[in-house]
């Protein structure tokens, strides 16, 4: 049984990261380095408007003034900030509002990528925005959602195309200085998503943005921002993937969600950057800051998130719920084998009446790997009749990996409750043996058990999210029994 | 001899009262001790005390009162105190082994440290430094670790009475031994009592660790207990705490267990100044049960702040831990639960559980129940409830011609029972169960008070500054 | 179909199977009899190929092949099924899911496609209509939440499904109410055929009312002490077991 799994394991860590190639393409890249000239010339080659230039100085300057955190339960050799590319983006030839004047490479690294560019080959029911290195390449269907006033851009094109937007909502979830990497993305970030949903709009579509990192020794600093509008509704969707590369890049993103009154916005996230060799060589850093608030009476906001990928995970996705009755929710399946590190939960600030959270986390822990939950609820003195379920649960597959919980739970009020339950266990042999004597092998029980496991959570993402999450898990952890 | 301490020159005060001290008070230590104090103070110089930015320590701010100027006393008081004539137990039909400590220092008639039956040493820690120097060399110390705050090196540093308790291989102590901890003194005192606790092997103890303050101002109570047992030993440990509005005490036991040996505390709080328990429970064995629980009951200003470290360090043993609260008006409470599974301690299980009760908008629990495992075939959970007396059952019991007020007592009685069932003295659960009863009736005042434990390693805590956000 | 040959297994250094031996061909029902802690259980686990047992001898010969040359799933795909004494519970997992994964892997060990979703759907109502089962259950987690009885129907729901040539029945019977034990005896009564062999493991004669064997075995402290036909069944119930610990 022993050396049974241990060849399991063997072939599961023999598998390649089928997304590790790498394109080719003509690139126009920064030398590596930080200072504020670097931020003059990245701001310089968006033809940025003065306040972006005068925002994203200012978020340098703090930047300075900051040092990393360290409560994580993460350890990594330390990042060289001058070390890293901070602005790498395909040639543009010309503005591409065609896909015929896109790099051939490119939509084709898309299609390797199960991405494509071309609308009338995507799925039916989603708008993607791809997003290459620095720089979005290419958002589908910006036309058909322009018809029902939903805007769908490139964070490029808002910050032209519709200042006041951007400078009302821009840092008002996340300011500049909510936190080191936070204020780092605010200074250099070079791209990302924008949503805008109108009043009373539902948006049609599944919008979708997919991030590719490319070049080496690059960083990637996006910034997305949704803001949807009184009673409106979005399903927002994100994907990554990166090269394999021994060296470690930083990915350091920021995600702002405004939901107003009655309005409902859910995203969800499949993360899978390169998670680095089985020895725990190169693999992205992702140091992600992801918050919504729902700061209308009646709002929404879902978190729903799949982390399979990087070599340190280090992300939060919180919801501050302002307004009375408003709703959020975070489901979280995350997945660690061979040397990566995840620290990864949620924070739920209740300061709105009648405000309810609910915390779905599974964990599941493999090869070497440290796996955190880490997740706040507070609640206030205001937050009368606020609730919170907190339900997180680790599973340990093999000896060699951790498994963690840390929660903080805060209450200032006496009509408030909060529940957070928490159990660690692993695979058991029973359930394992039932599997095998109905037929089904190691590796597919495993994968089978998993999913079954992670189920609470994959049932709240979009249909074609969901599948393609089923697969990462089973790809990530099939047979790695301890 | 009466120095003054404050926190902006603590540290140097402490230096220099413990160098006056090492040519003094000190002098007659033992190599060993002398060697542990120094090593001990040099610990405290390089921790220093913790502050609401210390991993562990963001709930509880304890500048306050370390601002505040407290006598100290290095020398033991007049010896011929009638300690009946100032206090009675009132834990009516215990019969037990009762010794005394008076503002830091045992209480004596005759022996400093008494025999009962069956060889077991009880009395003063001071005493036993000289007449037990290879028991000591072998126990003191050796468990307490210095953690990130600088408390439990301070204690180590000036330490010198408390009480010392050793039980022979195969004894069984017939009945519980109780120790008393009076404050009664016209000025500001902080005392540092030190207990040791050793448990031979097949033995068995039941504990009880009460403390008064009688006559007394403001108090600064930095107790350290080291407990061993060590194979297949048994010990049930009881804090009472009852403690007014002035004292602030700050508790660290250190319970280092080997294999098959069973260890049950119940700290029950039922008034406090500000109480820091720190438990450290280390799990250095097979087969090893450990039961902690803990019931606090505050309000007004009062402040709890419970620290557990379980370390299952080897495989095979069970742990549990249950903290339940009831907190009123502006009263605040902490829990920091940790469950620590290493590597090799596989077939673990373990579990905690925290509850809250929170009778009013003005009081605050922070619950932070950790699971930190690093093995695979392991079964933990933990769960942390806050909020309110169940409103189905309210309804229910109204619904019967209940009244609210009668509704709400039972309720808080049963929600407090769980705990008082845990104790396995029954003339203690019965004095216990009618002393809760008066404190959610509001009609206790008077101070009892004891002793708990330690801790090590925690992460800051990562809020969100909503001052920045744009709402 | 199946040989066992003086077969000895250990658990944890304790000899628990002192030398078994047992022929049963297709078409039979064979039932193993014996009190509790005898070794019945883990005869049927060792068939299956449960590896906390060390088989320290003996051989177990089915179809032909060697038992202990084949994994637990390489068995299942040989056609050997276990129905279990305690069904273990895979929160998460759907019966539909678990079923088809369960029926593809078969097929795929045989050299057949992926059964197609449709005919994959219409069996399951056949089977379900056969054992008259609630539609509910398979549309639920593997076991979870299942009541005793309900557990004990899904196996022989599964047995249905998978339509093994040798199912090992391990006390299907007991937990059950007389309701229940009358749907699971009428489920195998409807999956003989003289292709399959039964092997009926259980404590009391009662199941033997419903599903008649045509062979009775007493195992007794790890030994087949007594065989026989449906006869020797309602002797023990009539005399007790005491009356074989007398006659060993």
């Amino acid at each position: 049984m022993e050396k049974d799994q241990n060849n399991i394991l063997e072939e599961i860590t023999q598998q390649d990261y089928k997304y590790g190639f790498y394109t080719d393409i003509e690139m126009d890249i920064f030398p590596k380095g930080l200072n504020e000239d670097t931020i003059r010339m990245i701001s310089d080659r968006k033809n940025e408007p003065e306040f972006m230039l005068d925002f994203r100085l200012k978020a340098f300057r703090k930047w300075q003034e900051m040092t990393e955190p360290q409560w994580a339960h993460i350890k990594y050799k330390s990042i060289d900030y001058q070390d890293i590319i901070y602005y790498a983006a395909p040639k543009k030839k010309k503005t591409l509002s065609n896909l015929d004047e896109i790099d051939p490479e490119l939509i084709e690294t898309f299609n390797k990528l199960g991405i494509s560019l071309e609308e009338q080959k995507r799925l039916t029911g989603v708008a993607v925005d791809a997003v290459i290195d620095s720089i979005s390449v290419k958002t589908t269907f910006s036309a058909t959602l322009a018809k029902l006033g939903i805007i769908f851009c490139s964070f490029s094109d808002a910050v032209q195309n519709h200042p006041d937007l951007i400078q009302q909502y821009m840092a008002s979830v996340v300011p500049i200085n909510d936190n080191f990497f936070a204020a780092l993305n605010s200074a250099v970030f070079s791209d990302g998503s924008f949503c805008y949903v109108p009043k009373g709009v539902r948006c049609p579509l599944e919008l979708s943005t997919y991030f590719r990192i490319n070049a080496a020794n690059t960083g990637q600093f996006e910034r997305t921002l949704i803001i949807a509008d009184e009673g409106s509704y979005v399903s927002y969707m994100e994907g990554c993937t990166a090269p394999m590369r021994d060296e470690n890049q930083l990915h350091a993103a920021i995600v702002e969600i405004v939901a107003m009154k009655d309005a409902e916005v859910k995203y969800s996230t499949v993360q899978n950057w390169y998670p680095g060799n089985k020895k725990g060589e190169g693999g992205i850093f992702n140091f992600v800051t992801k918050r919504g608030i729902c700061k209308g009476n009646n709002s929404k906001i879902s978190w729903t998130q799949v982390e399979t990928g990087s070599a340190i995970t280090w992300k939060y996705p919180s919801v501050v719920l302002m307004g009375d009755n408003s709703i959020g929710e975070f489901y979280s399946v995350a997945v660690t084998n061979h040397y990566q590190q995840a620290d990864t939960g949620t924070k739920m600030i209740h300061l709105g009446k009648n405000t309810r959270s609910t915390i779905i986390s599974k964990g599941i822990s493999a090869g070497h790997s440290n796996n955190s939950y880490r997740g706040l609820v507070k609640m206030i003195k205001r937050a009368e009749n606020a609730r919170n379920f907190t339900q997180c649960d680790s599973l340990l597959l093999g000896d060699k990996c951790g498994a963690h919980t840390f929660p903080y739970i805060h209450n200032e009020n006496k009509s408030s409750i909060v529940e957070h339950e928490a159990t660690t266990s692993k695979i058991s042999e029973d359930q394992l043996f039932y599997c095998k004597q109905r037929g089904i092998d190691s590796e597919n029980a495993v994968g089978l058990i998993v999913n079954g496991y992670a189920r609470e959570v994959l049932k709240h993402l979009p249909l074609e999210f969901a599948i393609e999450a089923q697969k990462l898990l089973a790809i990530s952890l099939e047979g790695s029994v301890g | 001899m009466t120095p003054i301490l404050t926190e902006n020159t603590f540290k140097e005060k402490m230096l220099k009262l413990f160098d006056d001290n090492l040519r003094s008070n000190f002098s007659s230590d033992n190599e060993y001790i002398r060697n542990i104090r120094k090593q001990a103070i040099g610990d405290f110089v390089k921790f220093g005390l913790p502050d609401t930015k210390t991993e562990g320590w963001q709930g509880t701010n304890l500048s306050k009162p370390l601002m505040l100027e407290y006598k100290q006393h290095f020398k033991p008081f007049e010896k011929d105190v009638d300690v009946e004539k100032i206090f009675m137990c009132e834990v009516h039909d215990l019969e037990s082994y009762l010794f005394t400590q008076l503002n830091g220092w045992l209480v004596f008639k005759d022996e400093s440290l008494s025999t009962l039956p069956g060889g077991i040493v009880v009395g003063s820690l001071a005493s036993a430094f000289k007449a037990m120097p290879r028991v000591i060399e072998n126990h003191y110390a050796r468990y307490s670790k210095v953690s990130n705050n600088g408390f439990v090196a301070l204690n180590t540093a000036f330490a010198q009475d408390g009480l010392f308790i050793y039980v022979p291989d195969g004894v069984v102590v017939d009945k519980p031994i109780q120790i008393i901890n009076i404050i009664n003194l016209t000025e500001n005192l902080f005392i540092q009592p030190r207990n040791l606790v050793i448990m031979g092997k097949n033995s068995k103890l039941q504990l009880l660790h009460c403390d008064h303050s009688l006559l007394h101002k403001q108090s600064l109570i930095n107790s350290v207990t080291e407990i061993i047992l060590t194979e297949n030993s048994e010990l049930e440990y009881y804090n009472l705490q009852n403690k007014d509005s002035d004292s602030t005490l700050i508790t660290h036991a250190w319970v280092e267990q080997h294999s098959f040996s069973r260890f049950l505390s119940n700290t029950l709080t039922l008034n406090a100044g500000i109480i820091r328990n720190n438990m450290n429970v280390n799990l250095n064995g097979q087969g090893c049960e450990t039961n902690l629980y803990g019931l606090y009951l505050v309000d007004k200003e009062q402040h709890i702040d419970n620290n557990i470290m379980v370390d299952h360090q080897k495989p095979n043993n069970n742990s549990n831990q249950l903290f339940k609260g009831i907190l009123d008006d502006q009263a605040r409470a902490v829990f920091n639960g940790h469950i620590l599974v290493r590597k090799d301690a596989q077939k673990t299980n373990a579990y905690q559980k925290n509850r809250n009760i929170l009778l009013t908008d003005k009081a605050t629990v922070d619950s932070n129940p950790q699971l930190e495992i690093y093995a695979d075939d392991v079964r933990c959970s933990h769960g942390s409830t806050v909020g309110q007396l169940d409103p189905g059952a309210m309804f229910y019991m109204r619904s019967r011609g209940i009244s609210e007020d009668v509704a709400r007592m039972a309720l808080m009685n049963a929600f407090a029972s769980e705990i008082i069932h845990k104790i396995n003295i029954a003339p203690l659960r019965n004095r216990i169960d009618e002393m809760v009863t008066k404190r959610l009736r509001g009609e206790l005042s008077i101070c009892d008070q004891c002793i708990l434990d330690c801790n090590e390693r925690r992460k800051y805590s990562f809020d969100i500054d909503l001052s920045r956000i744009n709402c | 179909m199946l040989s066992i040959k003086n077969l000895k297994v250990e658990i944890q250094g304790k000899e628990i199977l002192k030398g078994i031996n047992l022929e049963a061909r297709a078409g039979e029902v064979h039932a193993i009899m014996g009190p509790n802690g005898t070794g019945k259980s883990t005869l049927a686990s060792v068939i299956a190929g449960r590896e906390v047992f060390d088989v320290t001898g003996g051989k177990i010969i089915y179809k032909g092949k060697n038992l202990f040359d084949l994994s637990v799933e390489a068995r299942a795909c040989e056609g050997i099924f276990l129905g279990f004494q305690y069904p273990v519970e895979i929160p998460g997992v759907s019966l539909v899911n678990f079923m088809k994964t369960a029926l593809n892997e078969q097929r795929k060990y045989k050299g057949l496609d992926p059964i197609p979703a449709k005919e994959f759907l219409q069996k399951m109502e056949q089977t379900k209509k056969l054992l008259e089962m609630q539609t509910s259950l398979t549309t639920r987690s593997v076991n979870e939440g299942f009541s005793g009885g309900e557990k004990k129907k899904n196996e022989i729901f599964q047995l249905a499904m998978l339509e093994p040539t040798l199912a090992i029945l391990d006390e299907t019977d007991s937990g059950l109410d007389i309701d229940a034990l009358r749907v699971v005896a009428s489920g195998v009564n409807k999956l003989r055929t003289e292709n399959n062999t039964f092997i009926v493991i259980t404590h009391y004669q009662r199941l033997l009312e419903y599903i008649v064997p045509d062979f009775v075995h007493v195992l007794f402290d790890g030994r087949i002490v007594k065989s026989g036909g449906r006869e020797l069944a309602i002797e023990l119930e009539e005399k007790g077991y005491e009356w074989i610990r007398q006659h060993t």
